[in-house]
């Protein structure tokens, strides 16, 4: 049992010192924005939610919005399974362990703008390796400064490319914590292969999947420079995703209010989809 | 069994492709990629890397980005060690909810900061310091850094603690001599992921500075839209920013599989 | 239900075993009778799990056959030896109820619904976990969770062998007689051939009725409980079985008669083994009696350790050190005293292997 202590608090009080001013005092000043019009020379007019009702009711939101569930959706029917099952695949002892992990890790420790910049040299129709092996030598016609399907297509290999790995790492680690004794006892069992990954597996990685799950979606659903730098959210507004909308209506038009009530909502459903997500993987948990 | 372990060649495969082409094309003149498609650079050149490495708003870059990243490593390794401790020791009032609190900052857009950031930083007299990008990513990082301690923490027995102090320990001497010694790998795995999120982080970076602490990636973005197209000179800067990363990697390796786990497997 | 024999058999975990050495397990032949209650027991490291998980099928033997009855199954996997095996940790499927984990080897095999239940039930009930059935196996405490692992292993009514392999390791002590005790009657009931390896005498002796004693990868004696303690075919045994283990003295050999220390000590019978070789006297504590007065070997009592319901005499004599276990009254440390050995249980060790044999015998 741990100990009632009130004094844990001084432990925390750097924490919250910190996090308090790099957290609350931009959160007030988005609240603030949120609610208020202003032309300039620091003079603001009481808006009221105005902004937040012209937000939720543009068709531009609803685009942007639209196009950042499928985004996410994609990523995640993808990156998860497929980590998975890499992470099924792989050896669990010897040499190679080192060798897969570090290089399966390297994606993820690269900036992000170099990502995008990254696959931008890869993919130029006639001068990158991507592109030229489709245009030249498949013959697919692939542009995805031209053609809407071959960005968003870009955009999300881009993605399983970049952030495979993290479910690939943390499904390694949940396997490689199974005892032996469960695949013996699953052998004389009479087990199927399918039912070693149904009965043992899953329900081992459950944790993990769950860390991996809510940091894929929080981490897609914010997504923002590397579909930024490789396609700069086109051609047209077709790879426009919210983040990108929300720094094209801040800093390119400056209209600060609706950005403000526009980031509001949008860490609004952040919270809300991750609680979501958490509460229905959490929830076989406390039945007893 | 040979079947299975090309699942993972592959995938290794598709993941070197990319820095391949990005490593190849940084070796090129430009006159080569202007030229036409080559598979391997027809004839190499280290021009590139020349420049960057002579041109000081190149090689400033570089030393901008590893300032903030190990200044803002050691801020949030420093405040969540603390912090960690009381939420895998103690129960207070609201411990839950601040805990939650803390995790939630991880999911905000840092897109929906960047503007108030700047404004923040501005007031308080911070613009293009290294210190204000290093307290800016303390954002999302000390929750993570605090996370990942507590999930460490939580898996060294508390008979640890008790024993310490009927042996006369005081705390401060107990959490230094024998409660750090003995999370060094928690400890890395934070430090690791606090570099990983600095490091790799662009827009809050970008915003927060101008010239005097502008880190390596804004530097790309900057050249790679004036000077049209640097290709190879663009490919030269991307394949530096890989190798600290990749150091960095090498060094926590026998811990990455637990450590992206949290400490939580 | 099967008599199992292990013909030939050798195992090295190393690709190109050279000596001895490199063998977890060297040369092993040994017959397990149908229905036997057996226990496998020795130190860590000696190979007694090797052997089990390569009768189970876990592991292929580098050389030698396993027969049930007289099929060969040296090359057939886990699924179809139709064994069953209890781990040191209990091993239960999380996700399920305990309903479903103990029909999960019936249904694997195809079995009907209706047959699963009547087996299910028919367990459970020997069990005594019926009323948990509908539970989910994750919420159960360690002991219950075992009994679990074991119920999976005696559902299917054809298993050739069960093997537990230190099931006892994380209950609770309090616990651990009433599971054993449990086993035991599940043996009896079920009267399959059951193998219980453990390193704890106690377990081994009041599970078996015939114990595999087990050392760096060799069997050192097989026998009933009482063998092993009498009769210790090897001073590994009698070191390893008894709290204190017996007592082995260095001793001389001439013309039959055995001298500790230059005193004559009376065997059990003639001396046997090899003509030259180290030679060794080995007599239990319990046949050690102390006294004052009478006659046997001169000693000092070192020091007495009363537990409980006896206490331990430990006496120096001719630099060696001799246990005693006395019931009522003891000498005090630093007496001295007089130590005799009951005739019919001193034993002679050649080269750690029982030379001697009882009086009578003419083999």
């Amino acid at each position: 049992m741990k100990k009632l202590n009130q004094r844990a608090w001084l432990f925390v009080t750097p924490v919250l010192l910190l996090v308090a001013f790099n957290a609350l005092i931009p959160m007030m000043t988005v609240v603030n924005y949120s609610v208020q019009e202003t032309f300039g020379d620091n003079l603001f007019f009481w808006q009221g939610i105005d902004w937040f009702e012209q937000v939720l009711t543009s068709e531009r939101f609803h685009k942007a919005l639209g196009r950042q569930f499928l985004f996410t959706f994609l990523i995640l029917i993808i990156e998860v399974p497929l980590g998975v099952a890499i992470a099924l695949a792989m050896p669990r002892q010897g040499f190679w362990v080192p060798f897969c992990l570090v290089t399966m890790a390297l994606p993820m420790l690269i900036p992000w703008n170099v990502v995008g910049a990254m696959w931008n040299i890869f993919t130029l129709p006639d001068i990158g390796l991507l592109g030229y092996f489709m245009n030249h030598t498949l013959g697919i016609p692939y542009d995805m400064t031209q053609n809407p399907f071959a960005a968003w297509v870009t955009i999300v290999i881009m993605d399983v490319w970049h952030w495979t790995s993290l479910v690939v790492l943390l499904a390694y680690a949940g396997l490689v914590s199974i005892p032996n004794a469960y695949y013996q006892a699953a052998e004389i069992d009479g087990a199927s292969g399918w039912a070693v990954f149904r009965f043992i597996q899953l329900p081992k990685m459950k944790t993990v999947l769950t860390i991996a799950i809510l940091l894929r979606f929080m981490d897609s659903f914010n997504i923002y420079t590397e579909p930024f730098v490789l396609t700069g959210g086109g051609p047209g507004n077709s790879t426009t995703l919210l983040s990108i909308d929300l720094v094209k209506i801040a800093l390119g038009q400056f209209d600060l209010g609706p950005a403000a009530a526009m980031s509001l909502i949008y860490f609004a459903i952040t919270l809300l989809v991750s609680w979501l997500f958490y509460t229905l993987m959490t929830m076989n948990d406390n039945k007893s | 069994m040979r079947l299975k372990s090309l699942v993972p060649a592959l995938y290794i495969l598709f993941l070197m492709l990319p820095i391949y082409w990005l490593v190849a094309m940084s070796f090129k003149t430009t006159n080569e990629i202007l030229a036409g498609f080559s598979l391997f650079p027809q004839t190499w050149t280290l021009a590139n890397y020349t420049e960057i490495l002579t041109d000081p708003t190149w090689y400033w870059g570089y030393i901008n980005s590893i300032i903030y990243v190990t200044l803002n490593t050691v801020i949030s390794v420093l405040v969540a060690l603390p912090a960690a401790y009381a939420f895998s020791r103690y129960t207070f009032v609201g411990d839950k909810h601040l805990f939650f609190w803390l995790l939630t900052n991880r999911m905000a857009p840092a897109a929906v900061f960047a503007l108030p950031f700047f404004q923040l930083y501005s007031a308080v007299g911070l613009f293009d310091t290294h210190i204000a990008v290093a307290l800016a990513h303390c954002l999302f990082n000390v929750p993570l850094a605090v996370w990942i301690l507590e999930g460490f923490m939580s898996g060294v027995p508390k008979e640890l603690d008790e024993t310490a102090y009927v042996d006369g320990y005081s705390f401060p001497r107990f959490f230094v001599t024998i409660f750090l010694p003995s999370i060094t790998a928690g400890v890395g795995v934070a430090a690791f992921f606090c570099f990983m999120f600095s490091w790799v982080e662009l827009l809050l970076a970008k915003t927060l500075t101008a010239v005097a602490a502008k880190p390596i990636a804004a530097v790309m973005t900057r050249t790679a839209s004036s000077a049209g197209y640097e290709l190879g000179l663009l490919a030269a800067a991307g394949t530096l920013t890989i190798i600290p990363g990749a150091i960095v990697i090498y060094f926590v390796r026998n811990y990455i599989a637990k450590g992206f786990a949290l400490g939580r497997v | 239900m099967a008599q199992i024999t292990l013909s030939n058999l050798r195992h090295s975990y190393r690709p190109d075993p050279a000596d001895d050495d490199d063998y977890a397990l060297k040369k092993i032949d040994l017959t397990w009778d149908d229905g036997g209650a057996y226990a496998l027991l020795g130190p860590s490291g000696c190979g007694k799990s090797t052997l089990l998980n390569i009768i189970s099928g876990l592991l292929v033997p580098s050389e030698g056959k396993i027969l049930f009855d007289d099929r060969d199954v040296t090359a057939l996997p886990p699924a179809k030896r139709n064994i069953a095996q209890v781990f040191q940790f209990p091993v239960i499927y999380d996700t399920m109820t305990v309903y479903d984990n103990l029909a999960f080897p019936l249904r694997n095999r195809g079995r009907d619904e209706d047959i699963v239940k009547r087996r299910v039930t028919a367990i459970a009930e020997m069990l005594e976990v019926t009323g948990m059935l509908s539970t989910r196996a994750s919420n159960l405490s360690p002991d219950n969770k075992q009994k679990i692992s074991m119920g999976r292993g005696l559902v299917r009514e054809d298993v050739n062998v069960v093997m537990f392999d230190e099931p006892l390791t994380v209950i609770d002590p309090h616990l651990k007689w009433k599971l054993r005790s449990k086993l035991k009657e599940l043996h009896q009931r079920v009267r399959a051939t059951m193998i219980y390896v453990t390193h704890d005498q106690t377990e081994a002796l009041t599970f078996a009725d015939q114990v595999v004693v087990m050392q760096d990868g060799e069997i050192v004696q097989i026998g009933t409980p009482v063998d092993l303690f009498e009769r210790p075919a090897h001073t590994f045994v009698g070191h390893f079985i008894g709290s204190p283990g017996m007592n082995v003295l260095p001793c001389e050999v001439k013309g039959g008669a055995a001298f500790f220390g230059g005193e004559q000590v009376a065997l059990e019978g003639p001396a046997g083994g090899a003509a030259d070789g180290k030679a060794e006297v080995g007599i239990r504590p319990e046949f050690v009696s102390v006294s004052t007065t009478g006659g046997g070997i001169a000693a000092h009592v070192r020091k007495v350790a009363d537990i409980g319901r006896h206490k331990v005499v430990e006496a120096i004599a001719h630099d060696s050190r001799i246990h005693a276990i006395l019931e009522g009254d003891a000498p005090n440390a630093g007496d001295a005293v007089m130590l005799d050995f009951k005739r019919s249980q001193t034993r002679l060790y050649k080269d750690g292997w029982l030379a001697s044999r009882p009086e009578g015998d003419v083999r």
